[in-house]
């Protein structure tokens, strides 16, 4: 039995078919999770999909947390169920308080949107149990708020709790420590402003993202088994 | 119960980079205003809020500010309380 991943969709998320595509190719059972949703039905993971879920108003993010799915959301990820935000995603965690910090405005102003080059930090978490400490993954950005912040004693925190799990080799919006994703101090849910599911079959350009889906994948599996 | 103007204002805390801040900050220098320094943008929301009382309004508002309005992570708040003009 494949491992069954909920993908949420809020109004205005955008990446949801990417993402359900990808998770397919890498041997997974997609299942899209409507915002309003209260339960998560069952799955085995979560991935929060990039966009603009309601619009972005306020702030990235703010509306969304307020969304029904996410109290589903916040008790999966208490009982220790593995949950990776991909950009907007991201955005949405942090907004949530699922993980520390906040997105905001790039450096510079621009809305980025390119490869980028990422060194894996960590490989205890949900997202990079299968890849290997310090590689490097070529892997798209698209977003113009990945701009990680957080205060000195947050920083510090994720520092030495080996929360940083992905940093850019050049750091392309001004982020904090060069940050591109973090993880929970559980290390079940994972926020990242790169899209590995562009990067994960080779007509994409770039096959770096699967490790990363694949290892999501896997801790479903396990997730599955329990 | 009585009606009341809030008027918020939500920056960025302090030692947080403000991007749009520092882009109008090199802009000003441009047209002449050399002498501007310190250029912080945020954001104003404005609402009508029912209580039977200022404080009671004011508590409302800024209790709407810590769980939604700013993210206290990188913005802090202001809140202006006046009595709503009837003639709105």
């Amino acid at each position: 039995m494949t491992a069954r991943v909920g993908v949420v969709v809020f109004p205005g998320t955008n990446c949801e078919q990417d993402v359900a595509w990808a998770v397919q190719v890498l041997g997974g059972t997609p299942e899209m999770l409507w915002h309003a949703d209260r339960s998560l039905g069952g799955v085995d993971a979560v991935i929060l999909a990039g966009g603009f879920a309601h619009g972005d108003y306020l702030r990235t993010g703010a509306i969304a947390r307020f969304s029904p799915v996410m109290e589903a959301v916040a008790d999966f990820v208490a009982s220790g169920g593995p949950v990776v935000g991909i950009c907007n995603g991201f955005q949405i965690l942090c907004e949530a308080g699922l993980l520390p910090g906040a997105l905001q405005k790039n450096a510079g102003l621009k809305f980025r949107c390119e490869a980028v080059d990422l060194r894996v930090e960590t490989t205890t978490t949900v997202l990079t149990s299968g890849a290997e400490r310090s590689q490097i993954l070529r892997i798209p950005i698209n977003h113009f708020e990945g701009n990680y912040v957080c205060d000195d004693a947050t920083l510090k925190a994720i520092q030495e709790g080996d929360q940083v799990v992905l940093r850019y080799v050049e750091n392309p919006n001004g982020s904090l420590d060069d940050i591109a994703g973090i993880c929970n101090e559980g290390r079940n849910v994972v926020g990242l402003m790169p899209h590995p599911e562009r990067a994960s079959e080779a007509i994409l350009g770039s096959t770096d993202g699967a490790v990363l889906l694949g290892s999501l994948l896997a801790s479903a599996a396990l997730a599955a088994q329990r | 119960m009585k009606s009341y103007e809030a008027r918020i204002e939500v920056g960025h805390r302090p030692g947080i980079l403000d991007p749009q801040g520092g882009v109008i900050e090199r802009a000003l220098p441009a047209l002449g205003y050399a002498s501007v320094s310190h250029v912080r943008v945020g954001k104003s929301i404005r609402l009508a809020v029912e209580a039977p009382d200022e404080a009671s309004a004011r508590a409302q508002v800024e209790e709407m500010c810590r769980k939604l309005l700013a993210n206290p992570v990188i913005e802090v708040f202001t809140v202006e309380i006046l009595a709503a003009d009837d003639g709105r």
